[in-house]
This record gives C-alpha cells, structure tokens and sequence, in this order.
C-alpha cells in the first residue's frame, strides 16, 4: 500500500484532469486508470456562470480523492491565497503546490516553493510539492513540513520521459523513507515503468493519459507499466553488464569434435 | 462604488461581498473568494464590507494537472 500523509492507496498512479475531449472520456479514464487521487484546480469563474459546479459535482461522483493545485501561481504569497482558497471550495488539506519560476520550461521556482510550503504546512496544509530533482531542495522542503516529494522527471507536457535518472536514483537514496512521485514530463508507459523500477512510488499524470488518441484505454496502459515496474523493483533487478552470461548451463554438454 | 472583481473595474451598489455575489448573479457552494489578497470564507462573506478600489477574487473549480 502506499500511503500518503493520513491515506493509504491501493493504485500508484494519480491522474490530472485537464484536456480530456470530454468529461466522459475523463470519467472513464478515471476508471479504467484505477487512480483514487485526482487533481483540479481554480480558476476566475465568470459572473453568473455555473461551468465549476458542473465540473466540480462530476468530480465528486467518481469517488476518488481531491488534490487541487496552485497552477500557474509564480510566487509564495500567490500560491498561498490560491492552496487557501482551494481549501475552502475543495475541503480538502492536501494542495499540490506549484510555484512557476520559468514561463518556457514552467521550471519551479524553488525558493518561492520552499518558503510556500513552509507556511502552508503551518497551517495544516498537507503538501505535495512539484518541485526538481535537486536534493538540497528535497531537504529543506522536508525541513519545511513536506511529507512527499514530487519532482520532474522533464518539463511539465513535455512527454520527454526521465531526462536524468541518474538524478532521480540519487534522490531515491537520499531520502528512502519519503513518498517520492514523478511528477511531470511521462509520455509513455514505458517511462513510468522506468522511474518505477528505480524505486519511485507513484507517478503523477495528465497529458500522456488525456491527448492520448483514446485516453481510457492510455490511463489502463500506464497503471499496467506503474505495476510493473513497482513489482520489478520489489523482485530485484540485474545489473546490466559489459560482456554476455551464457544462459544455459554449459556444465555436461555434448562435445562433437 | 469602483471595485475590481476578477481583474475587471466594475461599478456597482453593494456594501458587502455577499450582496456583490447576488447582485452578480454568483451562487453555488463550490465559490471561494478573496479581498485584496485575503481569503474571505463562506461564512464570513455577509459581514465583509467592501471599499472603493477593492480587488475582489471569485475562484471555482475547474481542471488541472
């Protein structure tokens, strides 16, 4: 099981909701995907409009649990107002803080970051940071309150999968006890296999699975891949070598010549 | 009075952020608001007197990654 904060979860995948063509096509990614964490966010609703209600009430039918995010914040104090406000709307102490340093690469800014996540956690906030695989970073998000490290693994919609796992191994040493979840940059099954066999517990999806050209079908591909490569960590791997390993035992072959 | 509501200057006749939502034709619970950058609970909205210049924040669910 893995468990995050005062929740224990059966599925390692949490899944955005963002770009699906339709909020059937999301419903049902949801489902086929098996997540139990979604993530959502606020926005300015316009006068008299009631597009966030219907949105919000199809959110709660599926059951799962609410992680809202302060996307496109660029400073603590932003992120801060939005983490309390989606507190009030969503009910929920969890906030996946986003704190944007970089307009091409959405880069956080990890100083905005540590400082937001400091004063969140002061004030209950159970906080899921999106932050880089920097391991100083990963420190004094901790020393701040955090309980799970989100890192990149490339740029948010990027689809570039790990573009450095070296970095990303480093930070599973560094902190073996934390929940550690890739948080951005997945393309394809095969690359959250990838960070799951280093170790990762979960990873955090939303472009891969809704531009996918049948999302319902791409969110079952990535929670099979997530199995995976959770199992073939947990069974231990080979080490990759230089030179072949002959597979059959050669002891007692037959010798024609 | 000149208010600020979601980035746009409005005029309008409310003395409280709960008469701005009505007049504005806001309802729903999923609805959090702000005033000049401070969170102003549900609860709290009827009792929250409004100021020329205000910049007034109403958010509401949507999709996100």
């Amino acid at each position: 099981m893995l468990k995050l904060y005062d929740s224990e979860l059966s599925s390692r995948l949490l899944l955005g909701t963002a770009r699906y063509p339709s909020p059937a096509v999301l419903a049902e990614a949801v489902r086929r995907s098996g997540t139990e964490i979604v993530t959502v966010s606020l926005r300015r609703e316009t006068s008299g409009g009631k597009s966030g209600g219907v949105f919000f009430e199809l959110i709660r039918q599926l059951g799962v649990h609410i992680l809202p995010n302060t996307a496109g914040c660029h400073s603590a104090s932003e992120a801060v107002l939005t983490a309390k406000m989606a507190r009030e709307v969503f009910g929920t102490n969890w906030i996946k803080l986003e704190v944007i340093g970089h307009h091409d690469s959405l880069q956080p800014d990890v100083f905005e970051l540590v400082e937001a996540a400091r004063i969140l956690t002061g004030e209950g906030f159970s906080v899921f940071p999106y932050t880089t695989d920097d391991l100083i970073v990963g420190e004094r998000l901790l020393a701040a309150g955090c309980r799970v490290l989100m890192p990149w693994c490339a740029p948010i919609g990027s689809a570039a999968g790990p573009r450095n796992p070296s970095a990303l191994v480093a930070m599973r040493a560094a902190f073996p006890d934390i929940p550690l979840i890739v948080d951005a940059g997945l393309g394809r099954p095969s690359h959250a296999a990838v960070v799951m066999e280093l170790g990762y517990d979960a990873v955090l999806l939303n472009t891969a699975v809704a531009s996918a050209g049948d999302p319902p079908a791409m969110g079952e591909a990535f929670a099979k891949a997530i199995d995976a490569g959770r199992l073939a960590y947990l069974a231990g791997m080979l080490e990759p070598r230089d030179m072949a390993v002959p597979s059959t035992p050669v002891i007692g072959k037959a010798v024609f010549s | 009075m000149n208010i600020i509501v979601n980035g746009e200057r409005q005029v309008v006749h409310a003395s409280t952020l709960a008469d701005l939502l009505s007049a504005l034709e806001y309802e729903g619970d999923w609805l959090a608001t702000a005033i000049n950058g401070d969170l102003v609970h549900r609860e709290d909205r009827a009792d929250a007197r409004l100021e020329d210049g205000d910049r007034i924040e109403i958010l509401s669910p949507m999709q996100g990654g």
